[in-house]
């Protein structure tokens, strides 16, 4: 393939990754986020008691966390083509990507809210805090540095997962590794789409490494 | 020669009374009424009883410490006192505000009343002293200027002038709780809660925060109720005291008279690790109940009391016209007030024991017979 057209190829595909894992990156954490904050919290005794709800949020969750994505692709194609009005394209394939991000999310800022040191909750309790303002001031500042690996992760698992959308013509790096790549028999762009997609994996992880860093004074000297 | 102050020791209601002097005089801070505490068992399964029953007050004005083992239901105890923790029955007054009876709206502006200190001092790793300092304020809507006004004043006062910027990370465990103790009074609250605050901490650290503790008691007439396993702490800072096992409140009074005398035998075992109040082993070990020939006895002088300093000891001497051997003894200070307990043997004869006897009668020191031996 000429190199001029394997770079219009890959820019192409790069900027349809990108839109793709931002939008259901910042949706699913609109969403996930909350849901986090409320498994962390919901347990017998803790500060948004609701067991039960708890454990039926838990079972969804872990229910959709457990079905393959690719799986959850076509099974939703309905609901797909309820929300974006197209079931193939990219921005249909947000939608899937969307809601597996949610649970994915959920998950891991319940761990990092989990980290909090239960002692800072019971201090804002005795401060006068509503709860509001401890999961405001206490515990999202607190798992500040924990939210942002969780995030980190989260986009990085997204670029992965965006490979597989190019089953719905969802478009992207990966569909362009597998349509020319593997089925046309071209290793160059298979190479290249692989180098790009390690690179962007890479910034996405230095990026969120760096940020996690400079929000985390739990170990600070001089 | 030993100078030893002597006075009729304090009259106290009898030992087991848990009705203190306080309530009958001093305005009262916080009263626990009939209050009852039971958890449901880890396995759902019946329930643990952390408080059976507490009938105590708190003076205003006072730093009160109570003490007990763990597990004896301190700090649920002083959890009711801000609502952290709810009784099943009886209520908690605070300043003659049923706490039990509030809102979550009343609770709140109660706890902004109600200052508390940590073991761990809970500490937001993620702001600055300044900053956790300020966060009871943003919590109750200060602007930014109040809450200046306010925030300086108490870095100062606790001494952290130089640390405003720094995160907790970067300080000591006395540190620590230096900003945990301007937090707590960042409010201006009426009552200090303390929960074991100085457990965390080595002795020195632990008698520069209880200094400070003292400090803000004496300067801002903030009432101070702390809990505590250390009998140290309520020894150097507390002029109350309760002493709480198995969920009830078994002893209580002004800490010198509680602790001079202690009538229940927690009070007593809690007591035993304090240093002048228990014999060596080395002497216990060789007394015997009854005087045998030649035999001498060895009894245990308690003084307290401020005033008139008399030299007792020489006094003693030469009322038995025998000699005196001290064994052990120690000078101290319980709650301010000198307190000496000195271990001492003389002859087992009759005709000193008697004499020895008259002595004590007259110039009101407290004794106790040890034992005998050679």
């Amino acid at each position: 393939m000429a190199p001029d057209m394997l770079l219009a190829l890959l820019w192409k595909a790069l900027v349809q990754t990108i839109h793709m894992v931002t939008v259901a990156g910042f949706i699913g954490t609109l969403i996930g986020l909350p849901i986090g904050v409320f498994l962390a919290n919901s347990g017998k005794g803790e500060l948004f008691a609701a067991p039960m709800t708890n454990r039926i949020v838990g079972l969804v969750v872990n229910a959709t966390r457990s079905t393959p994505f690719i799986i959850l692709v076509v099974a939703i194609i309905p609901f797909t083509r309820m929300i974006a009005g197209t079931s193939i394209g990219t921005s249909a394939a947000i939608v899937p990507l969307t809601i597996a991000t949610i649970p994915f999310v959920a998950r891991l800022i319940e761990a990092a809210i989990r980290e909090v040191d239960r002692g800072l909750i019971e201090a804002a309790r005795a401060m006068g805090a509503s709860r509001w303002q401890i999961v405001t001031k206490v515990l999202i500042a607190e798992a500040r540095p924990g939210i942002t690996l969780a995030l980190t992760l989260t986009l990085v698992s997204l670029i992965g997962y965006s490979a597989m959308v190019g089953a719905v013509g969802g478009g992207g790096l990966g569909d362009l590794g597998i349509r020319y790549g593997y089925q046309r028999f071209m290793p160059e762009v298979m190479l290249a789409v692989v180098v790009v997609l390690v690179l962007l994996v890479q910034a996405v992880q230095s990026a969120g490494d760096g940020l996690a860093r400079r929000f985390d004074k739990r170990n600070r000297h001089g | 020669m030993l100078a030893i102050p002597t006075a009729t020791p304090p009259v106290r209601d009898s030992a087991t009374s848990v009705v203190p002097e306080a309530s009958l005089s001093v305005p009262t801070m916080v009263a626990f009424q009939g209050v009852t505490k039971r958890f449901a068992d880890r396995g759902g399964q019946g329930e643990f009883t952390a408080l059976a029953g507490v009938d105590y007050t708190v003076p205003k004005g006072a730093i009160t410490g109570i003490i007990g083992r763990s597990g004896a239901g301190k700090s649920t105890l002083i959890r009711l006192v801000n609502g952290l923790e709810v009784p099943s029955s009886g209520s908690v007054l605070v300043d003659g505000v049923d706490v039990t009876g509030l809102d979550e709206n009343g609770l709140r502006s109660l706890r902004r009343q109600v200052g508390m200190i940590f073991q761990h001092f809970n500490l937001l790793s993620s702001r600055t002293v300044y900053d956790n300092i300020a966060l009871p304020l943003e919590i109750a809507g200060f602007d930014r200027r109040a809450i200046k006004a306010r925030v300086q004043p108490l870095i100062d006062l606790v001494g952290l002038s130089d640390k405003s910027g720094r995160y907790p990370a970067e300080l000591s465990g006395g540190q620590k709780q230096r900003v945990g103790i301007a937090r707590a009074l960042s409010t201006e609250p009426k009552l200090l809660l303390s929960d074991e605050a100085t457990s965390a901490l080595d002795p020195e650290t632990t008698q520069s925060i209880l200094d400070l503790l003292k400090a803000i008691n004496r300067d801002l007439g903030l009432t101070v109720l702390l809990i505590t396993h250390e009998m140290e702490v309520v020894k150097t800072i507390a002029s109350h005291v309760a002493v709480i096992d198995k969920g009830l409140i078994v002893e209580s009074g002004r800490t010198f008279d509680v602790f001079t005398r202690p009538a229940h035998e927690t009070t007593r075992a809690l007591l035993s690790g304090l240093a002048g109040t228990k014999v060596p082993e080395a002497i216990t070990r060789r007394l015997k109940p009854m005087a045998g020939a030649g035999d001498r006895v060895y009894t245990r002088l308690t003084f307290f009391g401020a005033t008139a300093e008399q030299p007792l000891i020489s006094r003693l001497m030469s009322e038995l016209g025998s000699d005196v051997n001290i064994i052990t003894g120690t000078i101290d200070e319980i709650a301010g007030e000198p307190y000496g307990s000195l271990v001492v043997s003389y002859a087992a004869d009759p005709s000193v024991t008697v004499r020895a006897d008259d002595f004590y009668r007259q110039t009101g020191l407290s004794t106790e017979v040890l034992g005998y031996g050679a």
